[in-house]
């Protein structure tokens, strides 16, 4: 079994064969413990250095970019907060037409890849990724989901689970965290036709890296939900990031599954799932939940397991046992 | 150098296509949607050799010009009114970022009530975005003056978005002769060349960084800078266009103004209407002449400055209403700051005309300049703005 790192765009067995080649550097301003830069390093490592990053406002883009200083080594462009889907349909388009015309070399692969968060993409992003879906163009789309509004103080998004304490859904005497199931962004991307849609998770390197290839030499759009645990938003200790993330998909919380070309596959089955207990006591944001709302969050998490073993055709996610 | 007749929709996207524009990123809104709709056929038919982005709201066609435009690409797009305002946010961006997009605007009113109509309510919130702005009246003018704003935009003195913008429906849907250009010639006045910085993996860079406070103020003063620059260079641009191709519009146009005591500001369509009424005017002995605007911003000062020296009363016939200001013309406004700041003693008079497409007579303004001649002859001008065609 060859431990010897790989080119960019190479699937991998092991993690010792993820390249070296860094294209972010160190020195931004991220929390301790933050989940973005994980991803960030290893999709820019899957791709290497023939990428332009997309960066809607949000945490990734402000702590890595303060003028003078950038931590990107790669071409990267922020212009709003809700348009990171049409800034980069731009990108990809242009490209095509510079090929075409000679003005850009026509064999060179340009990676076209958009880093956001979950306000800009679920919420205010929400329109213009569903119109570059929608179109076709060439590009992956990494959905970084601290699930809340993180850069501007906590506040909830459409990725707010059910339960959480964020600052906008506190808890006081009639509200009690937030109380609405978040939305389906893999279900709503598949919507769109696209060849290629999968979760991916800090805490399983080697399904993450290789799930980030195949985005990447997708035939069309490819959008990748990524875990990305916030120690501050969340309320855990930053060393705990990779446990947090293990939990979430050992709970069933966050189901590790992928679609290509109309076929479902769960990467990381869990013949046993933990109760969802376990992961919410290691985070502050849940401290306030009664046995109802546990409750409740349990069934959440049951109804969006059996869908997906049924979209998967068998029970590759197994039932609670305590 | 096909001599076509073309509504000014038309001539806009023929422009585009002559300047082998390379995206388009378009949505369809009254009254520019012809234009969009043409530029799609161009492509259709292999007429001209771009992409089309079939974009799901106008803030993403601003979005997308941006990402095509930092990758070196020449983009252009059409629209109007609400979609001019929703796409604003990104406008300034794309003026902060530097990037040359160049946008064909069929003016229209703004929303409540609801309006179709033209005017030039859309276009008038955006003179401080930091966008170049032109005013045409003729088919055959945004036919060029569009060729012009890429060369203006994509100099390097400049490196700014410019808007070529066109009264809705007056403009935009009538037909009116054009000549036009063939690519091959236009390209030698606005060859491809990327002067601009660019997203290149070969040379990585970070553009649309956080500007604390400590660096903010100096990337917005190099804007201003660049906006100042941008009025020799688009006097440049245009004398070239008529060294090249026969037809040159200077950035003001004046007419009958050698001898004129009182002048009138007009931009747009209307501009043609008031030349009439100078006319009509003349003849009843009112030594009056007419400032065609054709560049608001950089807004010609001098020029400007030049041709008000000398005069008693300017009138300035403005297509929107600045609602609130101490005048509610727009353009007004800015001949007021001129007037006092470089050329103290004339008297300004305000009137809007051709609110939400009101017709626009030339009796009214032979009247206006009527009301300019007895302010000439000592009568104190109106406080308020003068709503021409208003039913009080």
């Amino acid at each position: 079994m060859s431990l010897k790192e790989v080119g960019p765009m190479q699937e991998i067995k092991n993690h010792m064969q993820i390249p070296r080649d860094e294209y972010i550097a160190g020195g931004h301003s991220a929390c301790q413990g933050c989940g973005h830069f994980i991803i960030v390093r290893h999709l820019l490592k899957a791709a290497g250095p023939n990428t332009i990053v997309v960066n809607p406002t949000g945490c990734l883009e402000v702590v890595t970019t303060v003028f003078p200083y950038s931590s990107w080594r790669v071409p990267w462009i922020h212009v709003a907060f809700e348009n990171g889907g049409a800034v980069a349909s731009g990108i990809e388009a242009a490209i095509k037409a510079l090929q075409r015309k000679g003005v850009l070399p026509k064999d060179e692969q340009i990676n076209v890849v958009v880093f956001a968060g979950d306000g800009g993409t679920v919420d205010i992003g929400f329109q213009s990724l569903s119109g570059m879906l929608e179109r076709g163009h060439k590009v992956v789309y990494v959905l970084l989901d601290n699930e809340a509004y993180m850069n501007t103080g906590i506040q909830r998004s459409g990725s707010t689970p059910f339960g959480a304490w964020t600052t906008t859904t506190p808890v006081g005497k009639k509200w009690k965290g937030e109380w609405r199931v978040r939305k389906d962004m893999i279900q709503i991307a598949v919507a769109h036709h696209i060849p290629y849609a999968a979760t991916i998770n800090p805490a399983y390197p080697v399904d993450m890296y290789n799930k980030m290839v195949k985005a990447l030499k997708a035939d069309g759009p490819a959008f990748l939900h990524a875990y990305s645990p916030c120690p501050t938003g969340w309320r855990f200790d930053p060393s705990r990031t990779i446990e947090v993330a293990r939990l979430a998909v050992l709970t069933g919380y966050w189901v590790l599954y992928e679609y290509d070309h109309g076929q479902y596959k769960v990467n990381v089955p869990v013949l046993k799932r933990k109760p969802v207990k376990e992961f919410i006591k290691l985070q502050g944001r849940f401290r306030h939940m009664t046995e109802e709302q546990i409750k409740k969050l349990q069934e959440i998490i049951d109804q969006q397991v059996e869908m997906i073993n049924k979209l998967v055709g068998k029970q590759v996610i197994g039932p609670v046992v305590e | 150098m096909p001599r076509l007749a073309l509504t000014t929709n038309y001539a806009v996207a023929h422009a585009a296509k002559d300047s082998d524009v390379d995206v388009v990123a378009a949505y369809p809104i009254t009254p520019s949607t012809p234009a969009a709709e043409k530029l799609a056929e161009f492509v259709a038919n292999g007429e001209m050799d771009a992409e089309y982005i079939h974009v799901e709201s106008e803030h993403s066609a601003a979005s997308a010009l941006v990402g095509a435009s930092a990758v070196g690409a020449r983009a252009f797009t059409v629209t109007a009114s609400q979609g001019l305002i929703y796409m604003s946010e990104v406008l300034y961006i794309a003026s902060g970022l530097r990037l040359p997009i160049v946008l064909g605007v069929a003016s229209r009113a703004l929303s409540a009530p609801l309006s179709i109509w033209g005017d030039m309510h859309d276009i008038a919130p955006l003179r401080d975005a930091g966008l170049i702005i032109y005013f045409v009246s003729s088919a055959q003018e945004a036919y060029d003056t569009v060729i012009q704003a890429f060369k203006v935009a994509e100099d390097p003195r400049v490196h700014l978005p410019a808007i070529v913008d066109y009264d809705g429906f007056v403009l935009s849907h009538v037909t009116e002769p054009v000549e036009t250009i063939e690519k091959e010639e236009v390209l030698k006045y606005i060859p491809k060349n990327i002067t601009w910085n660019t997203l290149n993996p070969k040379k990585p860079i970070s553009m649309g960084t956080v500007g604390d406070p400590d660096w903010y103020y100096e990337f917005k003063y190099q804007q201003q800078v660049a906006m100042e620059n941008a009025l020799q260079v688009a006097v440049e641009a245009d004398e070239e266009f008529g060294k090249m191709f026969g037809r040159k519009y200077g950035i003001v146009e004046p007419y009958c103004m050698e001898d004129a005591d009182i002048a009138m500001i007009a931009y747009g369509a209307h501009a043609g209407t008031a030349r009439v009424a100078v006319d009509k005017a003349r003849e009843k002995g009112i030594k009056v002449g007419l400032i065609r605007l054709k560049l608001w911003r950089p807004f010609p000062s001098e020029q400007l400055k030049k041709l008000l020296e000398g005069v008693s009363v300017v009138g300035v016939l403005d297509r929107a209403m600045a609602l609130g200001g101490p005048l509610q013309g727009p353009v007004a406004l800015d001949v007021g700051t001129l007037i006092a700041t470089k050329v103290p003693g004339v008297k300004l008079v305000s009137f809007t005309i051709g609110i939400g497409q009101r017709d626009v007579r030339v009796d009214d303004l032979v009247k206006a300049a009527e009301m300019l001649d007895e302010v000439a002859k000592g009568k104190e001008p109106p406080e308020k703005t003068v709503p021409i065609g208003l039913r009080e």
